[in-house]
């Protein structure tokens, strides 16, 4: 997205903002003799949790960059947990007896190392949100396109369905929908005719949560996926990003994507 | 949306009785004026009975049934007074979906969501479904295709899904 298009900076959805807002409130409603629920728990991040957007003229920030790291040594062969709760949250059903047709946000993928002792690797594949994706590029409509805070979207109102960007992609993370569909999720409207990927589960994210998949992940106890932002020096995905290796799937294309991935 | 630009279906119905009506035989002999001349008073004739039929066509709308609405909520407040909503909500649509798709802005007053809480039919809670439902019965009448729930939702049944911050 072009700069002129993003809004006001004082409208911007800003972490750091938000979170001084956050502190200020809390100070306020101490001062005023309201107890705080639990410590580090306030009324405000209970309200977020139970899925409610913020209030109109937030607008994603460019100062944001969401990204996911992926530890490989923890995800389970055979698990598919984040599969499971990626079709669960957007409604992803497999076609009508015809799998191969079927769309895949994500993806499980089981490796061998095939020197030394056979290494079993398996790890969840999705859209990478590159930096410099080739969706983008490839689009002849501009449907394809990567909002401020790093999320690669399909808009589908002005998708055409040429699935450019299926070839275009390196890490084969789109799907085109080949059938009329029914019984979407309200807030992850789908339908035939487009091409469509990982979202990073933006309905979550814009309510304050995290994707889906890495909230199963996390809930089933096996900690293989965290999400965050990449530009947050003080939050964990960058502290564990700038502490430890990680690797980009085809970093020699140099699309700088967003999910990163340890132990490969 | 497929619109079949400015017309009603008064409009329509005069204009394919008008064709029917005999008036392009003169041009297609290719005859002169005196031809014209001669026939002016069956022409005139024929005239007054396209009126008369494009009147009676206007004044008996038996054939297509008038817009019900039967909405879930009905006496809460819309955006704007119904007028307003019935010629601008298409554009409002349009263009917060450029805001929320592509901006991120979310909980913004227009939503097609917000329409579909309000206006979802009470039997069957959708907005789609048959000629008594709300999006519908009006696109019907006024012979609009409505696109939008190829991929949207078009009812108020799923439930949104809870979680935790990141």
């Amino acid at each position: 997205m072009s700069e002129e298009t993003t809004p006001d900076a004082a409208a911007v959805r800003d972490p750091a903002r938000r979170a001084f807002l956050g502190v200020s409130a809390t100070a306020a409603a101490a001062a005023a003799g309201f107890v705080a629920l639990a410590p580090g728990v306030r009324l405000m991040e209970l309200a977020q949790a139970q899925s409610s957007y913020p209030a109109a003229g937030q607008f994603a920030s460019s100062k944001i960059r969401w990204g996911m790291l992926i530890d490989t040594t923890k995800c389970a062969t055979g698990c598919t947990d984040c599969v499971t709760a990626c079709n669960k949250e957007n409604a992803i059903e497999p076609g009508s007896g015809r799998p191969a047709q079927s769309s895949q946000w994500i993806r499980k993928i089981e490796l061998t190392e095939q020197a030394g002792g056979h290494r079993e690797l398996s790890l969840p594949m999705m859209c990478q949100h590159c930096a410099n994706p080739p969706c983008v590029d490839v689009c002849p409509t501009g449907a394809s396109f990567k909002r401020a805070d790093g999320i690669v979207l399909v808009d589908r109102h002005i998708c055409i369905g040429c699935r450019y960007c299926m070839m275009a992609c390196p890490y084969q993370a789109r799907s085109f929908v080949h059938e009329p569909l029914h019984d979407q999720n309200p807030e992850v409207p789908r339908g035939q005719g487009c091409v469509e990927s990982c979202t990073l589960c933006v309905q979550r994210i814009d309510r304050g949560q995290g994707p889906a998949c890495v909230e199963a992940c996390t809930q089933a106890g096996h900690g293989a996926m965290i999400f965050g932002d990449l530009n947050d020096p003080a939050g964990e995905i960058a502290k564990r990003i700038a502490t430890t290796a990680s690797s980009q799937v085809r970093a020699d294309l140099r699309l700088d994507p967003g999910v990163r991935y340890q132990g490969i | 949306m497929k619109l079949l630009r400015g017309q009603s279906a008064s409009s329509r119905a005069r204009s394919i009785l008008a064709y029917r009506g005999g008036m392009s035989r003169i041009s297609l002999r290719g005859s002169s004026h005196l031809d014209l001349l001669a026939t002016l008073p069956v022409h005139a004739i024929r005239l007054l009975f396209i009126f008369v039929f494009a009147i009676g066509a206007n004044l008996s709308f038996a054939g297509v049934p008038k817009p019900v609405i039967d909405i879930a909520k009905p006496g809460s407040k819309c955006l704007a007074p119904p007028e307003v909503m019935r010629r601008t909500h298409m554009s409002m649509l349009l263009h917060q979906r450029e805001k929320t798709l592509r901006l991120g802005e979310r909980g913004a007053k227009v939503s097609l969501e917000g329409c579909i809480e309000c206006h979802a039919n009470k039997s069957n809670g959708s907005v789609l479904g048959s000629n008594q439902n709300f999006c519908q019965t009006c696109h019907a009448y006024v012979a609009v295709k409505v696109d939008c729930f190829e991929c949207h939702q078009p009812s108020t049944g799923m439930v949104k899904t809870a979680g935790t911050k990141p």
